[in-house]
């Protein structure tokens, strides 16, 4: 199984049908077959924090909604997925390219890339960090349930190492 | 004349539209003019109002969407006017009421004093940004284009209470309404 197809197909058997983004070079493939399925609203958006509202109003409107982006996204993002949808228990679909972890070239995404796993936690937010698509497949496409029933976003990390 | 009146006002234009609030003092004073099932009250979220009501609008293109958002959230969220251009839904009207304050905190003054929003939106691309004074809410509300209109107030709060709905409540009604 091809680890963007994996990404792709649990988001289609989840049901997704909007989703916002901000690119990362491991999400481009993702992002172009997106972009090619007329069944899914893809807004790119400037600022993921924006993001994280575009969702919570196509959920208001009936959609079941995800967000792509880098995990310094997340950093950009925290107020508005605490007073924004864990407090009106709005689901969301996170689906992180998680930097700054083994394999990393770049010596700028290393600080927040060490503590994205330990924000979700304090945050409160469940996540998956699957290692084989097989594993993705299966965590992306549970994943929206899980958030509805929790009311709260779930994130699934994509390490460098995964691609 | 303060956002109190101006909301007043803008409410007379609305029928069957769904209304995304702005934090703070204006859902507090909208829930005490005209509260409906159709009104989603911000609690939380300073600046993300035009998003919300973008999302909603592309996600229900056959539903007219209105935002009453404020200048000092405008100002937190200015990639929201990009975004909203370039994607252009018909069916959402944003309404910025620029009080040059914030508002709810103190009314300290906002940089939104020294600029002219509707030459913002416009200078972005609107074809439709314009002065509430010189526009019938009604036909805007109708046009074929999203549209960005800027209603000018002094600063000031009424006294309307803390909305007593809580999150759930607010979020449930409203998409039972839609």
């Amino acid at each position: 199984m091809d680890s963007t197809e994996a990404i792709y197909d649990g988001l289609k058997d989840a049901g997704i049908d909007f989703i916002v983004s901000v690119p990362c070079v491991n999400l481009s493939k993702l992002l172009n077959m997106i972009d090619d399925d007329p069944e899914i609203t893809h807004i790119p958006v400037t600022r993921e924090e924006e993001g994280i509202g575009i969702c919570a109003g196509a959920y208001l409107g009936g959609k079941r909604t995800a967000i792509l982006m880098q995990n310094s996204g997340l950093g950009n993002s925290i107020n508005a997925l605490k007073s924004l949808m864990e407090l009106y228990e709005f689901p969301l679909l996170m689906i992180m390219s998680h930097r700054g972890t083994e394999g990393e070239s770049i010596c700028g995404q290393v600080p927040m890339g060490e503590s994205t796993a330990l924000i979700l936690e304090a945050m409160g937010f469940n996540f998956f960090t699957p290692a084989t698509p097989e594993a993705a497949y299966d965590d992306v496409r549970l994943s929206w349930e899980l958030s509805e029933d929790e009311g709260k976003p779930v994130s699934i990390l994509l390490e460098i190492k995964y691609w | 004349m303060a956002r109190y009146e101006a909301i007043q006002e803008i409410m007379e234009s609305i029928e069957e539209e769904l209304i995304i609030c702005n934090i703070g003092f204006p859902s507090r004073e909208l829930y005490e003019i005209d509260d409906r099932s159709k009104n989603f009250y911000m609690i939380g979220s300073m600046g993300l109002a035009s998003s919300i009501g973008f999302g909603l609008a592309m996600a229900r293109p056959h539903k007219d969407v209105v935002v009453i958002d404020g200048d000092g959230s405008l100002l937190m969220n200015m990639g929201s006017l990009v975004t909203v251009f370039a994607n252009n839904p018909s069916n959402l009207t944003w309404i910025v009421i620029d009080n040059g304050a914030y508002g709810s905190t103190g009314n300290q003054d906002t940089y939104a004093q020294k600029i002219d929003l509707v030459d913002v939106a416009k200078g972005v691309g609107f074809k439709n940004s314009f002065d509430f004074k010189d526009i019938n809410l009604k036909d805007v509300i109708r046009s074929d284009d999203a549209s960005f209109v800027v209603y000018k107030t002094e600063p000031g709060n009424s006294d309307a209470p803390i909305i007593d709905l809580d999150p759930i409540t607010i979020k449930e009604r409203f998409m039972s309404s839609i």
